[in-house]
């Protein structure tokens, strides 16, 4: 797969994420709409609320990415390295350069968000910025731009609140289910049916939605075309090396994973059935083997 | 009857085709020249800050004047280059003057102690980088003009239409003699 073909196959993404979510929508309102005789009034609701969301999550998942790990605007002066090395790689791929964040964080990690090139951003770890050097900063941040001119944030900051908004309710179905046992009236047999229901089916569309956002090719083909851009593919694979020994980030969500240049709950003790789930890297020692070998 | 539509209906296919082609071409021609207008941005940069250094350095290092001279020189001719071949060899000259430049600054502990020599030469280095990421970017959209001006077919429109080969932007190329080094 060429960047071409992934431009085009996440702008096609895009809309069948905007499309899954409608269908959730419709699914979910028509439910609730039933159980409390609201009609097609409720139904109406639902559909507000739906475009309020997708509009929200087109124009400004960005900010909300960013808010959600605590990234601040990181002023030119204060990081004079990272600030140049975005600035050069935009050079060198001809796009305007994304503002920069920083997340105050010992952890190492960066990630990129945004709709498209004209509306984008990038953010690293005070951890990451100490640890690496100007070789290995670079490869990292050609990484992230490659995911901004290849589409991939798009896709990836969508995923974070249409997909997020779904595991919140789904979520909320599953506690009311277990708390609501003990009541034996059949009003409250039909709801938990109906709880049961809805918790069947968000479940796996919450996943499905985060796994359509996940690919391995993404990151692979982040990782060659950064490595392009600085020809210097060593440096993000000397990168990767220091990153995937750090431990976990502290203010990483489920949520936000994907978004990361290294999944942010990859150590070791912290593997359990929900990382295996939500896996969004390929693992670092592959990557890094393939960055050896160019 | 049969004969005409058909006729009529490969005309309108090889008119589609060169119409396609020429935008095509006239497309990525101008992305050239935008790539090199944002190489032009970064020379100038390069030639703005070179004064300054000559300057900050004369201060220190008043007996280096035939090297200071040999940057001001690279610099002029810089400043008059005109196409990308002149551009580049007056490039790879200021950075070859600079270089030594920076060599013989560190016999000078007072020199290289300087604020304002330290700023200028960080800044140095950074227009540096930023010139060979442009160039690239530059070199890359020559390239795949290049490309589709030799490929079948639209090597023919490009011929028709006088859409010629460009230069690319040659960073040095590696030192052809060695470096003499005499003690």
């Amino acid at each position: 797969m060429n960047i071409y073909q992934q431009i085009a196959s996440n702008k096609r993404k895009t809309f069948f994420l905007i499309f899954g979510f409608l269908i959730f929508t419709i699914i979910f309102g028509y439910i609730i709409s039933l159980f409390f005789d609201l009609g097609l009034i409720g139904l109406g609701i639902f559909l507000i609320i739906f475009g309020v969301v997708t509009y929200i999550s087109y124009y400004n998942s960005d900010k909300v990415a960013l808010a959600l790990s605590h990234a601040k605007p990181a002023k030119k002066e204060h990081y004079p390295q990272l600030y140049s090395i975005v600035e050069n790689l935009s050079i060198g791929l001809g796009q305007p350069m994304p503002k920069v964040y920083v997340i105050q964080d010992p952890g190492m990690n960066a990630f990129a968000t945004g709709r498209d090139p004209q509306h984008s951003a990038v953010a690293a770890t005070t951890g990451i910025l100490q640890a690496l050097n100007k070789q290995e900063l670079e490869g990292v941040m050609a990484h992230e731009l490659s995911h901004i001119r290849n589409y991939d944030i798009r896709v990836m900051s969508m995923v974070t609140i249409l997909a997020g908004s779904i595991a919140i309710v789904s979520d909320f179905f599953l506690r009311s289910l277990i708390f609501s046992g003990g009541d034996n009236d059949r009003k409250s047999n039909g709801l938990m049916i109906i709880i049961a229901i809805a918790a069947a089916i968000l479940a796996p569309l919450a996943a499905t939605l985060i796994k359509l956002s996940v690919s391995r090719n993404r990151e692979y083909l982040a990782d060659a075309s950064g490595a392009l851009l600085t020809r210097y593919p060593d440096g993000l694979a000397s990168a990767l090396e220091k990153i995937s020994k750090q431990p976990n980030l502290k203010n990483a969500s489920h949520a936000t994973a994907h978004l990361f240049i290294q999944n942010p709950f990859s150590s070791k003790k912290a593997r359990n059935f929900f990382t295996n789930l939500y896996s969004t890297h390929p693992p670092a020692e592959e990557r890094i083997k393939r960055l050896r070998a160019m | 009857m049969g004969i005409l539509i058909t006729v009529a209906i490969i005309i309108l296919i090889l008119a589609a085709f060169i119409w396609l082609t020429y935008n095509q071409l006239v497309t990525l021609k101008e992305r050239i020249t935008e790539a090199l207008s944002s190489i032009d941005i970064q020379l100038k940069r390069r030639s703005d800050l070179i004064p300054n250094l000559v300057e900050t350095v004369k201060g220190y290092a008043k007996h280096e004047k035939q090297l200071l001279e040999n940057v001001t020189n690279a610099r002029s001719e810089l400043m008059g280059a005109k196409t990308p071949e002149q551009k580049a060899r007056a490039n790879n000259m200021v950075t070859d003057t600079l270089k030594s430049l920076f060599a013989v600054a560190e016999g000078y502990p007072d020199l290289k102690a300087s604020a304002n020599f330290l700023k200028l030469q960080e800044e140095l280095s950074d227009t540096e980088d930023k010139i060979s990421y442009s160039r690239q970017f530059y070199n890359s959209n020559v390239l795949s003009y290049n490309t589709k001006i030799k490929m079948f077919p639209s090597n023919f429109i490009a011929g028709q239409f006088n859409f010629k080969e460009q230069e690319f932007f040659e960073a040095e190329p590696a030192a052809k003699d060695p470096i003499k080094v005499s003690f």
